[in-house]
């Protein structure tokens, strides 16, 4: 009995409509969803970037908007594809009972899983692009790099809905997920180098600072946008992957456990 | 022919003395064209045994072959052909009347195309073509069940399942579900249903199978199970003193079940009954048939489920 809940997840092409189910709703509130998704990163950069900026020398040799915009592009994807993968998807899992629905007909759990995991990446990305949009407009990012950074970012948004559908699986209810940002995420964001290098932290917080998923994101991305090549590609990409790979197994083995008793 | 074949299945939750069996060693099978009834109180089992039926969780013993296909092994090729009307209103509160039906085509692998040429005839059955247009939250608790069962059939299925299908539903809610559902019937389709509501069993369902703590423990069809396990008549006797009456006319009937203030009387011969009732002062009574309910109270108990 319990064997059939660790099965590796069998994929079919039968995902694609809940993908397109999901995106037919976003489109019906599409406009709301990407301001919301650019307000937040845009006055963080104001804030931060105009205010604490003016009286900040440059970092690195960068001016500080264009080191905090850089990190904060891959934050913002993070919480957009967590707030989907979360809030949305227990909305549809356990409000509206829309997975339920799904089970009965020819779709598999592991289709469902598939398909709200590449439906998060999917929109986190459209506020990815949307965001580095407004960043081009402030004259940020003016490199050919650039283009390598919208793959990145969807590599980015799998990865934290991979492991975001894996907190949804163990949730009773929302105020769950409370416990998900402010003990997990937050303290990611402040180690993973998006408001200052990781160099300014103590040594063996440096070392943990390396295997978050975060700072492999950051440390991608960030160069690409300065006009620079990052180093250590493999290995950030390897991190990633594995999170990706890892949080997607255990969503599924959580989701089984949750719905198919 | 035979559409679903369940034997023998098992399926307990929990371990050690938490073991709790759900399902204990249920049989049964459906002809194509009919329509078959699970009747049983809350938490005998049968939205368990329909979950099994789907391949939705795998059974500790047994065999399922649904539409031809063993489940839960191949359930997926066997729900393509099935439709589901579940207890609880799944629809997409996102989306319009239509829309609905739409996507929810769409999740069977129809064509955009298979899809439209289906909705004009689905919102047609559910007289719904009014609120196409119309979100889900605008639509009465009827609307939403006929919706559901248009949705449940976009994919023009073989074998419908319905869970309770007109729990909560108004009487013409209710009336024009099962006019609806006989239509299927006549179409030929196969329905599997739970319900509670003796009469919903009565008036659809060829055969039906009473369910009670994971057991099966009657099958038949509605008339051939009174006739075999319930008295023909039934005098229903109410009133203050009406247990005391009880006491003194136990002889005239073969049997006297006490609810409330109502004492049920069953026999095959009343007339000595009625006479004594005639002559008695402060009580009133009603004479009738045996119904399924009689029987479902018999088979299952009057003691409160929950």
């Amino acid at each position: 009995m319990a064997s059939i809940y660790y099965q590796v997840p069998r994929f079919s092409l039968r995902f694609a409509p809940v993908w397109q189910r999901n995106f037919l709703v976003w489109r019906k509130l599409a406009f709301t969803s990407v301001v919301g998704n650019i307000a937040e990163p845009l006055i963080t950069l104001v804030a931060f970037g105009y205010g604490l900026g003016s009286m900040l020398q440059n970092i690195d040799g960068v001016p500080y908007i264009a080191y905090l915009a850089s990190g904060a592009i891959c934050m913002s994807v993070m919480m957009a594809t967590t707030f989907e993968a979360l809030y949305s998807a227990f909305s549809r899992m356990h409000v509206q009972k829309t997975w339920d629905a799904l089970l009965n007909t020819p779709l598999d759990l592991d289709d469902i899983v598939l398909a709200e995991m590449l439906w998060a990446a999917s929109k986190s990305l459209i506020s990815g692009i949307a965001i580095l949009l407004v960043l081009l407009a402030l004259g940020i990012g003016w490199f050919p790099g650039a283009l390598l950074v919208p793959p990145l970012l969807f590599l980015v948004g799998a990865t934290f809905a991979s492991i975001a559908l894996a907190i949804n699986a163990l949730a009773k209810g929302y105020d769950f997920f409370t416990y998900y940002f402010t003990l997990v995420l937050t303290p990611m964001i402040f180690l993973s180098g998006v408001y200052y290098p990781v160099t300014q932290l103590p040594e063996w917080l440096q070392a943990i600072a390396g295997y978050l998923p975060l700072s492999a994101a950051v440390h991608l991305v960030r160069p690409l946008l300065l006009g620079q090549m990052p180093d250590q590609v493999l290995s950030s990409l390897l991190l990633l992957l594995a999170y990706c790979v890892a949080g997607f197994y255990l969503a599924t083995i959580l989701t089984r456990r949750r719905l198919l008793k | 022919m035979t559409i679903l074949t369940v034997k023998d299945l098992y399926k307990s939750y929990g371990d050690g003395d938490n073991r709790h069996t759900v399902v204990d060693g249920i049989s049964f099978s459906l002809e194509r064209g009919e329509c078959f009834g699970l009747l049983g109180p809350n938490g005998a089992g049968k939205t368990t045994t329909l979950r099994l039926c789907l391949g939705l969780t795998v059974p500790d013993r047994g065999s399922i072959t649904l539409v031809g296909h063993e489940v839960p092994a191949d359930a997926r090729q066997a729900r393509l052909r099935i439709g589901v009307v579940p207890q609880m209103d799944s629809l997409d509160p996102d989306f319009t009347v239509e829309e609905n039906i739409y996507v929810y085509g769409r999740y069977f692998g129809m064509s955009r195309a298979q899809v439209r040429a289906r909705i004009d005839w689905l919102l047609d059955f559910s007289s719904l073509t009014a609120k196409r247009h119309a979100r889900i939250g605008e639509l009465s608790g009827g609307m939403k069940r006929r919706l559901t069962l248009a949705r449940a059939l976009v994919n023009d299925p073989d074998l419908i399942f319905m869970d309770e299908p007109t729990t909560g539903l108004d009487p013409q809610a209710r009336h024009l579900i099962w006019e609806r559902l006989k239509a299927l019937l006549a179409e030929g389709k196969s329905l599997l249903l739970t319900t509670h509501f003796m009469d919903e069993a009565e008036r659809l369902c060829d055969r039906l199978a009473v369910i009670d703590h994971g057991r099966l423990i009657a099958e038949g069809s509605p008339q051939a199970l009174i006739a075999k396990h319930i008295e023909s008549q039934v005098v229903e006797v109410y009133g203050d003193n009406a247990s005391q009456w009880a006491g003194s006319a136990s002889h005239l009937a073969d049997r006297i079940e006490f609810s409330g203030e109502t004492a049920f009387c069953y026999t095959d011969h009343p007339e000595s009954l009625l006479q004594n009732l005639a002559g008695t002062e402060g009580l009133r009574y009603l004479h009738r048939p045996a119904n399924l309910e009689d029987l479902f109270l018999k088979l299952t108990g009057r003691d409160m489920r929950d």
